[in-house]
């Protein structure tokens, strides 16, 4: 049997096909796959030279801890960083996307992206989805114009803030920020600050917990201080150590290198036309 | 009990008022925005620039708002470079009506178009749900406006002052904030007539205090650290 005469392009846009199938699996009794939130507590503030981002570490799947020490504040741009809260996969997707598209368009413009583009960008996408794109943003950077923080909420609302916090713990954060913060802070309130409101969330959210994540982003200068605090180490260690049960024989090993190496022979000739 | 689902559209509240007076436009709001009961930004700025003479005052889904304004921003730029000269108010309001009421099932927003022109002066177009768009002498909206109707029907008069105007607006929203929970904050007003646009900041303690509302205190801790009063003595 002949092929189509014309191979057409795939079209763009979410396919359904699988809706059906999932309706049958939900009737006949199996559940889907609950998916990856980061309950979390992420934090940002504006103080004296730049912006300073705040993040939890932990990562849950319904009631349990898939990820104890999970990224949340992801790169945007060198001079731009962005917390994610909400679904893991949506804060990743959309992040790593408007990466790419700011690192396009810096190329186009030969210039240091702007934060406010990164933030017309996030809103637009947002807003396109109506909120299904669970995504809660806490956008920061240094750019000519200076330091800028914004809040994204999921529907494409955005705020122009100071000091901002999101997430599930973002009620205990926020009562620290709103008691200490004031304007003009130096480097190491500002860090202390953060690291008080994170902790404010870890301690009391049964979303948010682990390790703290801190970055300050300065004029043409940033710190990604990941693990900066941890408050929450593993304290117990079994002396005995973990062996397996039975004894195990080795029969055979094979290892196989993730990454070729290459080895440079000497050049040969130049190439002659 | 779920009572704080942080993941509910983000609604401004809100009180939002346009009053024309002799010689422009007062535009005043309040600063909640609001996700569900919690306050998710207590100092927002609710009225936002159009043009250099025109500005729209937001209520309804923060979402929806934000991004009919920067549409109709963006329409306005480009009409303003294709005519030659500033934008009339009748047509930023119009640009507004026309997004608003195309797409009425998907938005949700109540928004205030005021400004001033050299062919109108000071004009004031209401945009409600749905898309009417209906120019009036002043304009309330938003939840706290239903606290609203009969102090306007009282106390608007024509040809009123600059000064009167902008005591009126901040009275009105004050009033607002007092009885209404979805706006509270800081009272922001926007003054646009010949001379440009005057923008100003009225903090929540300096606000009128009504019927037992309390003063605002810097911190619980001084009423907490407040000596107890000395019993009585007959």
């Amino acid at each position: 049997m002949s092929k189509a005469a014309v191979d057409l392009p795939p079209k763009g846009g979410f396919s359904f096909d699988l809706c059906k199938r999932n309706d049958m699996l939900a009737k006949q009794g199996l559940s889907g796959p609950s998916f990856r939130k980061t309950g979390t507590t992420i934090v940002g503030l504006i103080f004296q030279d730049g912006v300073i981002l705040g993040a939890d570490t932990r990562a849950t799947e319904g009631p349990i801890v898939c990820d104890k020490n999970c990224e949340k504040i992801h790169y945007m741009a060198p001079n731009i960083y962005c917390c994610g809260a909400g679904t893991a996969a949506d804060t990743e997707a959309v992040t790593d996307m408007v990466s790419s598209q700011l690192q396009l368009h810096r190329y186009h413009t030969g210039r240091e992206s702007r934060v406010i583009t990164a933030l017309t960008l996030l809103k637009k996408h947002l807003f396109n989805y109506q909120g299904y794109v669970s995504a809660a943003l806490v956008l920061g950077g240094v750019d000519c114009t200076g330091p800028h923080l914004h809040t994204i909420y999921p529907h494409g609302s955005t705020d122009t803030l100071p000091f901002a916090t999101m997430g599930s713990g973002s009620l205990a954060a926020m009562a620290m920020f709103e008691s200490k913060y004031k304007e003009g802070l130096s480097r190491d309130e500002g860090i202390q600050l953060v690291v008080e409101a994170i902790c404010s969330g870890i301690f009391n959210d049964l979303g948010s917990g682990s390790n703290v994540d801190v970055c300050v982003i300065t004029k043409g200068h940033k710190e990604y201080l990941r693990n900066h605090l941890l408050p929450n180490p593993r304290t117990y260690v079994n002396e005995k150590g973990y062996t397996f049960p039975k004894k195990i024989e080795v029969l055979m090993t094979k290892i196989t290198p993730l990454k070729e190496r290459v080895e440079i022979i000497e050049t040969g000739d130049a190439m002659e036309e | 009990m779920d009572c704080l689902n942080l993941n509910e559209p983000h609604s401004m509240g809100t009180t939002i008022i346009g009053v024309t007076y002799d010689g422009g436009v007062v535009l005043g709001a309040d600063s909640r925005t609001s996700t569900g009961v919690y306050v998710a930004n207590r100092a927002s700025d609710k009225i936002t620039q159009l043009t250099d003479n025109v500005y729209v005052c937001r209520s309804g889904s923060a979402a929806d708002s934000q991004i009919v304004s920067d549409y109709v921003r963006y329409f306005l730029h480009q009409h303003t470079i294709q005519l030659g000269q500033p934008a009339t108010v009748k047509v930023a309001a119009n640009l507004v009506r026309l997004l608003a009421y195309n797409n009425k099932n998907m938005l949700q927003t109540g928004l205030i178009v005021g400004g001033w022109d050299k062919y109108e002066g000071g004009k004031i177009y209401g945009v409600p749900l749905g898309g009417t768009i209906l120019e009036q002498p002043f304009a309330i909206g938003g939840s706290g406006s239903s606290y609203l109707y009969g102090f306007f029907d009282q106390a608007w008069k024509e040809g009123m002052t600059k000064e009167e105007a902008e005591s009126l607006v901040v009275k009105a929203v004050s009033l607002a904030i007092a009885r209404d929970g979805a706006s509270g904050g800081v009272v922001r007003t926007v003054t646009i007539n010949a001379d440009g646009v005057t923008k100003n900041f009225y903090p929540g303690d300096t606000l009128p205090l009504w019927h037992e509302e309390i003063p605002a205190q810097n911190s619980l801790l001084d009423i907490l650290s407040a000596p107890s009063p000395e019993p009585m003595s007959m």
